[in-house]
């Protein structure tokens, strides 16, 4: 048990209760084998079917895993590159370079923190200018080495604050689209918790784009989305809804390639579990697209962001 | 009854002046005599604020003969989300700029060069970018690639369009990537930001011309003041996000008049475009 459950997690929460409430005591065996039966269906109906606003809410996940406890499980010997060599080191985004079985990669991470003072080190997830241009010298040097590149998305969005602003937030998402975009290493990107508009993008230009099942990807958040088109915050429900932001939405739009599967539950019951999906899927993308000529891979990329796009001609 | 009601005109009617003869300053509060501040390329004489002026006066403005060959005008977007009332506020922005999108595009020359011409409108949805803007613009910069001359993009818009979700977000890569294979092809781009530019065409194709060019007082920046406020309770300080803090801050190279506009183009273009050229080996 985690602990912390979401609202919607109640009724199993209560049916867990009574079955460890029942434990203690004689002859009620086949009482607690019904009840455990019952947990499992009632699991699968609720988690089969979870609302957009419900998987929000699992992407959101207090105790969900965030970059370093996957890149920790999945990874031999990460080496931990710091500082944009311009003016100073973000650490709401972790780059460097490691194995991953045989293979060696390069790594830029979104990481939030768990506790408060560790949330306040990684910014809440939300990277600075420096922290984009951290990603992209390391993708660059990759580049120059010939190694491929996977990226972890996970951040409410880039850090909107002044000092962002004069440093030139802008241009440094900016600047990393047009680079990433022509990269001649294979880049796989993995959404594994928020994808929050420009600043999930500008490390999110891949030949490969996964998202974890919980995982959320979005032009606005559902609050902000609320607050401009009906002047109220608290429609995130709604707002979810209409923006379309789940993996299985994604998917139909033909913007990710991928579905990488969860626990259960979400992520967080089983961080072992969800690092070995991911771990098996990026592996599969990997070797894939190690068997395309560089040329044909930049081309290729290139092709798939020009489809996207719904309009009438 | 026999006698006439007296109809009396109220408060605010008497306030309001006729329209199309006086227009007030947004940002000094003067009272400006509409022909005055047309002549004047609705700039106010008194404290320089640049109005908003459309696509259109802007071809007028900048381009020889004030022509554009216009290219793709037909693209029209759809509602891919089904997302509440987009298909209405499409249907109201058609009607009141009498256009199709809020972008145009197609072939031009200034001082005689051939160029590559696009211009955002605000007035189509705040300018904001959807999948029909992500590729005009995505066009626009293919036709300079395959015609080998300068692309030129006016920005004036405030992001990404909302009502086409992750598909909005996308145009910002797929601009982007066009322009990668601009500059590997060493074709120039100058980019031009008018107030305002903001968010997800901010944070693309809009900064990363080879040039950037601002009008004066123009905003620009990549968060809403009210959005940095809401969210992580920063307040930004008066003219943080004006061309002039971006010029001094190291964002843009130049901060330029709508009435020098077309002269520091056909300035650019002729030091850029008519060049000695450099021995081969």
């Amino acid at each position: 048990m985690n602990g912390i459950w979401l609202d919607f997690e109640r009724p199993i929460v209560e049916l867990k209760k009574k079955i460890e409430e029942l434990k203690g005591l004689k002859g009620v065996e086949d009482e607690i084998e019904r009840l455990e039966t019952q947990v499992e269906k009632l699991e699968k109906r609720i988690y089969s079917n979870l609302s957009r606003w419900q998987r929000v809410q699992l992407a959101r996940h207090p105790r969900r895993p965030y970059s370093l406890d996957i890149l920790n499980i999945i990874t031999e010997d990460f080496i931990e590159m710091h500082g944009d060599r311009r003016f100073g080191d973000d650490p709401a985004i972790v780059a460097g370079i490691t194995k991953l079985d045989k293979y060696s990669v390069a790594i830029v991470a979104q990481q939030k923190g768990r506790d408060t003072k560790a949330k306040i080190k990684r910014n809440f997830g939300m990277p600075h200018p420096e922290g984009y241009r951290k990603a992209i010298r390391i993708m660059e040097m990759a580049a120059k080495f010939n190694i491929p590149i996977i990226t972890l998305v996970d951040t409410p969005g880039a850090y909107p604050g002044v000092g962002a602003e004069e440093r030139g937030q802008s241009e440094a998402i900016a600047t990393n689209l047009f680079k990433c975009a022509i990269l001649p290493v294979p880049i796989i990107v993995l959404i594994i918790g928020e994808g929050g508009s420009g600043g999930a993008l500008a490390i999110a230009v891949g030949d490969r784009i996964l998202m974890l099942e919980n995982a959320i990807y979005s032009v606005i958040s559902p609050e902000g989305c609320a607050s401009i088109l009906w002047r109220d915050a608290s429609k995130n429900k709604e707002a979810a809804e209409a923006l379309k932001i789940t993996a299985q939405d994604l998917s139909k739009f033909n913007i990710i390639d991928e579905v990488v599967p969860e626990p259960i539950g979400g992520a967080h019951m089983d961080f072992e579990l969800t690092a070995k999906n991911i771990k098996k899927a990026l592996l599969r993308n990997l070797k894939e697209l190690l068997k395309i000529p560089v040329d044909e891979l930049v081309s290729l990329r290139i092709k798939k962001f020009q489809n996207m796009g719904v309009y009438k001609e | 009854m026999w006698f006439k009601k007296k109809v009396k005109a109220k408060p605010e009617e008497k306030l309001k002046l006729p329209d199309g003869l006086w227009t007030k300053c947004e940002t000094c509060g003067e009272i400006l005599y509409r022909k005055e501040l047309e002549k004047n390329l609705w700039i106010c004489p008194k404290c320089n604020f640049h109005f908003r002026i459309n696509c259109h006066n802007y071809i007028s403005l900048l381009l020889d003969n004030a022509t554009l060959d216009e290219q793709d005008k037909n693209l029209e977007s759809l509602d891919p989300l089904g997302f509440p009332n987009y298909k209405k506020k499409l249907k109201a922005a058609k009607e009141k700029t009498n256009m199709n999108e809020g972008v145009v595009y197609g072939f031009a020359k200034i001082d005689g060069i051939p160029i590559v011409f696009a211009a955002m409108d605000f007035a189509f949805i705040g300018g904001s970018m959807g999948s029909v803007i992500g590729e005009k613009i995505a066009r626009a910069i293919r036709a300079a690639q395959k015609k080998e001359i300068p692309l030129i993009i006016l920005s004036a818009s405030g992001g990404a369009r909302m009502q086409e979700g992750i598909l909005s977000l996308m145009q910002m890569a797929k601009t982007s990537a066009e322009l990668a294979i601009l500059a590997q092809k060493r074709i120039p781009y100058i980019s031009i930001l008018t107030h305002p530019t903001t968010a997800g065409v901010m944070a693309s194709y809009a900064s990363l011309g080879d040039i950037i060019i601002t009008e004066p007082g123009a905003l620009l920046g990549f968060t809403g003041a009210r959005v940095a406020e809401q969210t992580i309770g920063e307040k930004f300080p008066p003219g943080l996000q004006r061309s002039e803090s971006l010029l001094a801050h190291g964002m843009v190279d130049l901060v330029v008049s709508r009435k020098d506009l077309r002269n520091t183009l056909i300035k650019i273009m002729n030091i850029i475009c008519k060049r000695e050229k450099l021995p081969a080996k």
